[in-house]
């Protein structure tokens, strides 16, 4: 159709929209709106903001070691540990972070600090809907950053949460073979979560990759179906 | 001097204090009416290509976000009006103006309402008085028309010359030659229309298109098409843009501007958009021609709402356009006016004007047509064959590009 067929396409568009009938992009209001506004589900490894998580018993697994704080690329993690009071300690061992700040400012969620982490201590959740409007406010302090008594993230005055955001929030961890077995080589494992309980292993990208290469192969197998002319390739 | 006036609008024949009071009338009216009516295109314009474009577009502010514009007129309102140091301040500031005012004044010899059927010749009776259902009626309509979007460039050129910066300066002289080549193809399509019409005066252009005697097939579709290509780049508008061409030149002729000054360029953008499709509606569909029915109550408000109609219709076109073509490079541009529009354009109207004469004079309609045409045909071949060698020898490299 040369240069006319470009204007059947936009009036198609315009009449019909989608062939499903809806529009692609979504109402998203920051918590405003009604039944419409609807945040889209978050990918299953976003980065937020992060939250300094507990063991079961309530101690603190943070132990002041820094590493956190060494990795960061943006310098915006300041921690210092203190020794544990014997009689009432706040982490197992000897330390615990006494201090510890992350500077919002700056943060750029590349995870690194996760990943150095040697008690899992500090993960990142899927929150990322905190507009601060102050810079004291940007700084989030331990008390902020710590889980609550029920092992589940704080929330903030300024941060937009919905239902069952808060569910399934810690940051996906690189975490292998539990303990050096190597039944779990590639296999990303998860500690205990207060509040959440323990999650079930996931295969990681290896056992993905398998998994969508045999559907692929599978998929292709019965495209040589001589009888089966559909559309779909 | 009253002899003159009184040919211009039956209401003039004795010039009262309620005459006075009913030109003042339609003056404020059409003001605000064409103001508002912006507001309602700017919002129009983004909802329609939101829906091309399988998106949302605004719809917060007001049911269905119509009051967008508004809002958005409001938040430019209080931003702050920057003068650039390097800025020609009297040329800076008279700019917006001089892209603003022809925008509203070209409306004044739109006929937007008036029975034109029969020997109706589309005077109305307001207030116990005769009248036309436009603000004014010169008898050199069509000419002021084409004056007034002549100084519309000068409101672009002077913008992009006076912010004293590289990328405004770019875009007005694409700017300046884009209009003034494509003014040419439109004053030789808009030749046609005269020539049938035989007058400028735009009731009179309405009145002879009455009966279906549209402009539209009576000078056969091609003139019709030449006008609106190229009253597009008269516009401006996608897919010829290449004034703003956001990509390229930042915001074109008004990277400079902000606040207020900002918000005049934007209006005249959209009030010349309707003001065009007025033109349009007027030359080549008849205005406010329609078929008339229904008790004098009706009949009052349907050539009105004949018109507006059609606006619309050409409105959406002007739309449909921007959301499908992707913007034209520079010298296509150039290519299609020159090479293509004004030869065609012309052609056309030397095809019509034989056919006139033809008529007149009693010559065979048909042999006279072919004659022409042949003349023609020969005509365009030798301009292909002259841009084919012209090209060749560019490849070549005989001449300078």
């Amino acid at each position: 159709m040369g240069y006319l067929g470009g204007f059947a396409v936009t009036l198609k568009k315009y009449l019909h929209r989608t062939e499903t009938g809806r529009v692609v992009t979504r109402e998203y209001l920051g918590g405003q709106g009604g039944d419409e506004d609807q945040k889209r589900p978050k990918p299953e490894r976003a980065h937020g903001r992060h939250v300094l998580n507990r063991y079961e018993d309530g101690m603190e697994k943070c132990i002041g070691c820094e590493l956190c704080a060494g990795v960061c690329p943006a310098r915006c993690i300041y921690v210092r540990g203190a020794d544990n009071d014997p009689e009432a300690p706040t982490a197992p061992g000897e330390r615990f972070g006494f201090i510890y700040e992350i500077n919002y400012l700056r943060c750029i969620h590349c995870d690194l600090c996760v990943e150095a982490c040697p008690t899992e201590a500090i993960t990142e959740t899927k929150l990322f809907e905190f507009s601060f409007t102050n810079r004291a406010d940007a700084i989030y302090t331990k008390d902020e950053l710590l889980v609550g008594d029920d092992g589940k993230p704080q929330q903030l005055p300024w941060e937009d949460w919905r239902d069952g955001e808060d569910l399934m929030t810690s940051g996906w961890m690189r975490a292998t073979a539990p303990s050096g077995d190597a039944n779990f080589e590639g296999i990303i494992a998860w500690s205990a979560e207060l509040g959440y309980g323990v999650r079930a292993p996931e295969g990681g990208q290896a056992l993905e990759a398998a998994e969508m290469a045999a559907a692929e192969a599978a998929r292709s197998a019965e495209h040589d179906d001589p009888d089966d002319h559909g559309g779909h390739h | 001097m009253i002899l003159m006036l009184a040919a211009l609008d039956p209401l003039l024949d004795n010039v009262d204090g309620a005459v006075v009071l009913i030109v003042l009338l339609k003056v404020v009216v059409s003001f605000f009416v064409l103001l508002i009516s912006v507001m309602a295109m700017v919002w129009f314009e983004r909802k329609v290509v939101a829906d091309m474009q399988n998106r949302i577009g605004p719809n917060l502010a007001g049911p269905f976000g119509i009051l967008q514009t508004l809002a958005d007129g409001i938040k430019l309102f209080f931003k702050e009006d920057l003068l650039p140091r390097n800025a020609d301040p009297l040329a800076f500031r008279l700019a917006p103006y001089l892209s603003l005012i022809p925008a509203f004044t070209v409306f004044v010899v739109i006929p937007f309402g008036g029975d034109f059927s029969g020997d109706n010749t589309g005077v109305v009776n307001w207030f116990g008085r005769d009248t036309l259902a436009q603000v004014a009626d010169p008898h050199v309509g069509v000419l002021f028309f084409l004056a007034m979007s002549s100084i519309a460039v000068y409101g672009v050129m002077l913008a992009g010359w006076s912010s004293g910066s590289k990328y405004p300066l770019l875009g007005s002289v694409r700017a300046t030659a884009q209009m003034i080549s494509y003014e040419a193809a439109l004053g030789l399509s808009l030749l046609s229309v005269l020539l049938t019409s035989g007058s400028l005066s735009t009731n009179t252009i309405v009145d002879t298109q009455s009966g279906w005697n549209w402009n539209l097939w009576v000078t056969g579709i091609v003139p019709f098409v030449i006008f609106l290509i190229a009253a597009t780049a008269e516009l401006n508008r996608p897919p010829f843009d290449l004034v703003e061409a956001e990509q390229e030149l930042v915001g074109g002729f008004h990277t400079e501007y902000s606040s207020l000054r900002f918000a005049l360029f934007f209006l005249a953008e959209f009030m010349n958009t309707i003001t065009m499709s007025a033109v349009i509606v007027t030359l080549f569909l008849g205005g406010p021609n329609g078929p008339m029915f229904g008790p004098d109550w009706v009949r009052m408000f349907l050539p009105t709402i004949w018109f507006l109609a059609k606006l619309l219709v050409l409105l959406f076109v002007f739309v449909w356009f921007r959301s499908t073509l992707p913007r034209l490079r520079y010298d296509q541009l150039m290519d299609l006016g020159w090479k293509l529009l004004i030869p065609l354009s012309l052609g056309w109207f030397i095809l019509l004007a034989v056919t006139n004469v033809a008529d007149g004079a009693g010559w065979n309609p048909v042999v006279a047509g072919v004659i022409t045409l042949a003349i023609l045909g020969v005509a365009g071949i030798t301009l292909r064959t002259a841009m084919r060698t012209a090209a060749v020898r560019r490849a070549a490299g005989e001449v300078a590009h």
